[in-house]
């Protein structure tokens, strides 16, 4: 998630990490196989993604745990 | 039926529910977890006394912080009582987003408790056409679903005859990946998207997000707030507050005057020394005359400056797009960007703003937050004094009290985010839409946070001015001035007398500024004595609720930080000025 460039959509291929971190992305909607849009990056910060109508705004390493297949 | 519980996902408009249901009012606004404790209401029903609770929101009944918890003990509480048949869950579910939402709600069917789904702003989901078919919905789920509007009260008459009418479902338990499954078809039968051009919403939103564009507005709106907030209040001050008291309160008050005799115990308690044989209302120092004078004519006015524009950041979704922007900056301090958010209320009332760390989910990380607004953000009611009394020296030393807080919380931050074992968590939130704050919610939570104010600080205020009077006159003002003052005049360069003004600090910080005037203090003696006043000890309010919230050690801990803090800030001051 954190190698999509802004604007770029995928569906989520993975989530790694402990069970409380994928526990609360998943809460939040966050799952394998879900459709993401990336809004904005942040230096030193945080990423925003879309995923269907909510927008999060995610932390850096969490985002790096999850794996995005990137629409071709 | 004894009693509903309302629950759902945070930001979803359960609190605007729950006001409507039970008449209570309650602070909402357009960001997820300003509920972090629960609300009790009650409402009447069919000649029956219903209790109503406003439950904080939670994405899953799996808590990952302190307010889902509260959550979860609340619900386990319920399905005890539901045996009995005894409590009802309305499910306050976003129809705009319902896909997220279903989660829980598929969980709460699993509890064995009734549960009625009421789909909240279902005008919005219209307008941006969201077609959901809640026949349909209904049916699947096998619970009333009814379509609501919060803030105009649609479609209440049906949740609530609906709510009476729940049965407990009868679902057994599945794990996470078959609820997500269910969700998925679920959605694809019953909800129909229709696609809409970008809106000037979701423009603003691209525009306040992206850091080049963000950060920028993020500046200016912080220098439009402070702008509009002098504005207001100086507004308020020269037009209504320093007129009424002039023409009305002066005379009342100087007749009183008169008819105690100019002078004696009863008058200075009531109405205070008389400066060149006149009532001077900063100076004075009567409970009639200093307390009732600060409260209203200094204080007030910024106060409702304040949270005037406070609503409109909260209701319109502002705010935890500052959070993203500032994230990466506030790691530094062990915070993550939400830290911004508790902040900002701090700036209104410490209380509240601490209260308000509930949503973290880390210990550590409510400890720093709490220890740095106590220490470097101060409250409304102080700003008022500070700006009043500094103003007339010029806005420079105003802003040399604000940059020398604002340095101790980055360097404090700093040095805590070392000190204190353990990482600063990362950011993990939703960021709500932006929304136009409804204005007639928005006065209501500005009456409500005005009052609780006044209710709050009058009294104090008005005792606080009688104690120090008193406290005078028995002479133990000259014994704690006398213990303290060798330490304290030294370091920061300050009469002995301004001493009993930084004790009076610990009961209300405002009346403690207004102490500061009579005594004639240089500018660089008022800036620092202000400054260390922001800094030393919170107020009695704030001493509680960071006890209560973060437990005696830590209060020690921060107590001492405070301490420390202010003597070596105070000092540096005093040498560098």
């Amino acid at each position: 998630m954190t190698a999509m460039a802004v604007g770029q959509s995928g569906v989520i291929a993975e989530i790694q990490g402990r069970e409380g971190i994928r526990r609360r992305l998943a809460a939040l909607g966050l799952r394998v196989g879900g459709r993401i849009t990336k809004e904005s990056r942040h230096f030193h910060g945080p990423v925003t993604v879309r995923l269907g109508r909510t927008n999060l705004g995610i932390g850096q390493g969490m985002a790096a745990k999850v794996i995005v297949e990137v629409d071709p | 039926m004894k009693k509903i519980l309302l629950m759902g996902n945070p930001n979803v408009g359960k609190s605007v529910v729950f006001s409507r249901l039970t008449g209570v009012q309650v602070i909402s606004a357009n960001y997820p977890g300003t509920t972090v404790e629960f609300t009790r209401g009650y409402m009447m029903l069919g000649g029956e006394k219903i209790e109503v609770i406003d439950v904080p929101g939670t994405y899953t009944l799996q808590p990952t912080c302190r307010a889902e918890e509260v959550a979860c003990e609340m619900l386990n509480e319920a399905t005890k009582s539901a045996l009995q048949e005894a409590s009802v869950i309305i499910n306050v579910v976003d129809a705009t987003n319902l896909e997220r939402n279903l989660y829980l709600t598929l969980e709460l069917m699993e509890q064995e408790i009734p549960v009625v789904v009421a789909l909240n702003i279902w005008d919005d989901a219209k307008h941006q056409g969201i077609h959901i078919n809640v026949d349909k919905l209904a049916a699947w789920l096998g619970v009333p679903v009814v379509p609501i509007v919060g803030l105009t009260g649609e479609g209440f008459v049906k949740l609530i005859a609906e709510t009476y009418r729940s049965r407990t479902p009868k679902v057994r338990p599945h794990n996470r990946e078959e609820r997500w499954a269910d969700i998925g078809k679920l959605i694809a039968e019953i909800q129909h998207i229709e696609h809409r051009h970008h809106t000037f919403w979701e423009w603003l939103q691209d525009r306040t997000i992206h850091p080049w564009t963000g950060l920028p507005i993020a500046l200016l709106m912080a220098y439009l707030s402070f702008k509009v907030i002098r504005l207001i209040g100086e507004g308020l001050i020269t037009y209504l507050a320093d007129p009424f008291f002039e023409t009305i309160w002066r005379p009342l008050l100087t007749w009183l005057s008169v008819l105690l005799g100019g002078g004696g115990i009863v008058h200075d308690l009531l109405i205070g020394k008389l400066i060149n044989g006149q009532i001077d209302f900063v100076q004075s120092f009567g409970v009639l005359s200093t307390a009732v004078y600060i409260e209203f004519a200094m204080v007030l006015p910024y106060l409702i400056a304040f949270y005037l524009l406070l609503g409109v950041l909260e209701d319109s979704g502002y705010l935890p797009r500052v959070a993203v922007l500032l994230d990466g900056l506030l790691h530094k301090l062990g915070l993550h960007g939400f830290a911004i958010v508790p902040t900002f209320l701090g700036l209104g009332c410490n209380v509240p703003g601490i209260m308000a760390t509930r949503i973290f989910e880390d210990k550590r990380e409510r400890f720093i937050t709490s220890t740095l607004i106590s220490i470097g953000v101060p409250c409304a009611a102080l700003q008022a004094m500070i700006i009043g009394i500094l103003g007339a020296h010029g806005g420079r030393a105003i802003a040399t009290v604000y940059l020398a807080l604002a340095l101790t919380w980055v360097v404090l931050g700093m040095l805590l985010n070392r000190l204190v074992p353990g990482f600063s968590p990362e950011l993990l939130i939703e960021i709500p839409p932006y929304r136009l704050p409804p204005w007639r919610l928005m006065l209501r939570k500005l009456w409500w946070r005005v009052k609780g104010f006044l209710k709050e600080a009058l009294p104090v205020i008005m005792v606080g001015v009688l104690v120090v009077n008193l406290l005078y006159l028995i002479g133990l003002f000259e014994m704690i001035v006398n213990f303290a003052a060798p330490v304290l005049v030294g370091v920061w360069g300050l009469p002995k007398e301004a001493l009993t003004a930084i004790v009076i600090g610990f009961l209300r910080k405002d009346v403690a500024v207004g102490m500061l005037v009579p005594l004639n203090l240089t500018v660089k003696q008022l800036i620092v004595a202000c400054t260390v006043l922001a800094m030393s000890f919170p107020c009695i309010a704030t001493f509680v609720v960071l006890w209560k919230e973060l437990g005696w050690q830590d209060l020690v801990k921060a107590s001492v930080i405070m301490i420390v803090s202010a003597l070596l800030v105070g000092g540096l001051m005093n040498i560098i000025l």
